[in-house]
């Protein structure tokens, strides 16, 4: 078992750069300092990164660039300020999830360019999960096309990867709950979840996680979509990605470490880690798809 | 001393593929091409052309990649330098850029866009990367980079709300645009940054300007783009407003930024387009059409 931690977290910089100015702002860095003590009670040697902030078009990418290094800014959030990171990045693993996406079937490619930008999901989660780089780590993109089929492939390509290694990984989806943010300027001292319809869902969610069920919320993925998320995408696919690399089951110790409402969104820290009982198999009525036969031409 | 009132002496639908820039080998742009979408760039030379005969002395673009969902945004300091990598084509476009804004036309249309209601904000971290959209169209239409520019983001309401709260923010910051630069006495040239129908093709051969593989991702799209594109060289720019919901959810259209709906909300009335260019770019439609209001009596 290589996978030996999965967790889902926020990518919205606040946290990040303004933690003060909410307290479910600094609820959720601290929560991500408790994820932080859990990666190293896992025995993880390095984290792998799936960005529902870094949309890719031609198939799927990854960051090949052994050492990133910028000063980012979010095009949005750029007021919070600047976040200069300089990352260590395990490229012998991302160089073999693209070789392994390749043979189920996905188009596929690392990138390693200098300047490369890499979003503010992976640069925020990078940052306060590891501030201190004490692991390399492998940030993989979300296509903006792929729907659950194509993404359970690239998670089990990364899966395939992590596993030809043998090295423990823990693996991290970058995604908010629900997804609605206030679109006009608020003050952070008056935060709030967008709608209480959002915020029942959010808890709804949590609660599943908090209980281990991760693939039984997986499979609600397209109920979350069309109930709280605001169609950017195709549909919500963290959680797709997170339990087919992980392992699609429900036996895990569910720990949310916290919830707040970050502009409007649903934002988290969740660990989760296997464990040999839990809450069993539930009726999964979808493809367990593992390899990816093409474009089924759904979209015009 | 009375200033003259500004105008809009040019509008574009100025798509911001960019395969474009990479087929130019222009010295900003690292990666070298062989050739490519020659029918668009050639088309972006005549643009350029009339655009230069208009004698604008600021570019004001709308890009859908300056992706702000709360508000509108505008570049807010006086220069920007950097590298921008594409993050979707990073094979293609790794460009060294040095851009002057025009911050006081800046701040005047986000004043106006702001007396409507419309949330708007200036950007002033001089760390911000300018997104590679505006990069790309500015690119296109000016390469000589010697007019300052006004960079305006999308805020992305067709994905909040619907179609139609997009268009009509989109209207409103148009007509503020125009206000702004009436004010403030500007030739202003307008870049409105999109493709028409937007999908892509989700792999890329190993030569990307390899043009036996370009086509349209499909015929519906095709005639969706055409039918645009008459309404756009006749001059029917109401019935382009009216037809955009539908566009954009028949043609998966980049249009849906506002990009299209602001510049002909600013434009004002039903003028008729100088179509320069149709052409495909990785599946994708992109035209290039110019606008060019008469200069009053």
């Amino acid at each position: 078992m290589s996978v030996v931690l999965a967790g889902l977290t926020t990518g919205l910089p606040h946290p990040l750069l303004t933690p003060d100015a909410n307290p479910g702002y600094r609820r959720l860095r601290d929560a991500f300092a408790e994820a932080r003590d859990v990666i190293r009670a896992s025995g993880a040697e390095r984290l792998v990164l799936y960005s529902t902030y870094w949309p890719s078009v031609i198939g799927h990418q990854a960051i090949t660039d052994p050492n990133p290094r910028w000063t980012h800014v979010d095009e949005l959030f750029h007021d919070l300020g600047s976040i200069s990171y300089d990352r260590p990045v395990d490229a012998a693993l991302a160089e073999a999830v693209v070789d392994a996406a390749k043979r189920r079937g996905l188009s596929a490619r690392g990138v390693n360019y200098h300047g490369f930008p890499m979003d503010t999901g992976s640069v925020t989660a990078l940052e306060l999960l590891d501030p201190d780089c004490e692991w390399p780590a492998v940030v993989l993109s979300s296509n903006v096309y792929a729907d659950r089929a194509e993404t359970l492939v690239w998670a089990k390509a990364t899966r395939d990867a992590i596993a030809a290694s043998s090295r423990p990984t823990a693996v991290f989806a970058i995604s908010s709950l629900s997804n609605r943010l206030f679109t006009t300027f608020i003050r952070p001292e008056d935060d709030a979840i967008h709608s209480p319809k959002d915020d029942e869902w959010n808890r709804k969610i949590l609660q599943f996680l908090s209980e281990g069920r991760l693939e039984d919320t997986a499979q609600l993925s397209r109920t979350i979509q069309q109930q709280i998320r605001v169609k950017k995408v195709v549909n919500f696919k963290a959680l797709w990605w997170l339990s087919a690399v992980a392992g699609p089951h429900n036996r895990y110790h569910g720990t949310v470490h916290a919830y707040a409402p970050v502009q409007g969104t649903g934002a988290a820290v969740v660990t989760l880690r296997p464990r040999e009982e839990g809450l069993g198999d539930k009726e999964f009525d979808e493809d367990d798809v593992e390899v990816w036969r093409g474009d089924r031409e759904v979209l015009s | 001393m009375t200033m003259n009132p500004g105008r809009i002496v040019a509008g574009a639908l100025a798509p911001h593929p960019p395969h474009l820039v990479y087929a130019e080998n222009p010295p900003q742009n690292e990666p070298r091409a062989e050739c490519g979408w020659e029918m668009l760039r050639w088309g972006y030379e005549r643009l350029r052309a009339d655009i230069e005969r208009a004698r604008p002395d600021v570019l004001v673009v709308f890009s859908p990649h300056w992706q702000t969902y709360v508000g509108t945004h505008f570049l807010g300091l006086p220069r920007f330098q950097g590298l921008s990598v594409d993050p979707i084509f990073p094979n293609l476009f790794r460009y060294t850029y040095d851009l002057k804004v025009d911050v006081e036309l800046a701040e005047a249309i986000a004043a106006a866009a702001g007396a409507t209601g419309h949330p708007v904000k200036m950007m002033r971290n001089p760390d911000f990367r300018v997104d590679y959209g505006t990069i790309i169209s500015c690119h296109m239409a000016r390469p000589t980079w010697d007019l300052p520019i006004v960079a305006v983001s999308s805020c992305r309401s067709a994905a909040y709300y619907s179609v139609e709260v997009m268009q009509d923010q989109a209207l409103a910051l148009g007509r503020a645009t125009a206000e702004a630069i009436g004010r403030t006495g500007r030739r202003a040239a307008l870049l409105a940054s999109c493709s028409l129908s937007h999908r892509h093709f989700v792999v890329e051969g190993d030569l990307p300007e390899d043009m036996s593989r370009e086509h349209v991702t499909s015929h519906h799209n095709y005639l969706w783009d055409m039918r645009m594109i008459d309404l756009l060289r006749r001059g029917r720019l109401e019935e382009v407003l009216a037809t955009m919901p539908e566009f954009v959810n028949q043609a998966v259209s980049e249009a849906d930024s506002g990009a299209l709906s602001w510049l002909i909300g600013a434009l004002g009335h039903d003028i008729a387009g100088e179509v320069y260019a149709y052409g495909t770019v990785i599946g994708t439609g992109n035209a290039v059409v110019g606008f060019f209001p008469p200069e009053a009596a």
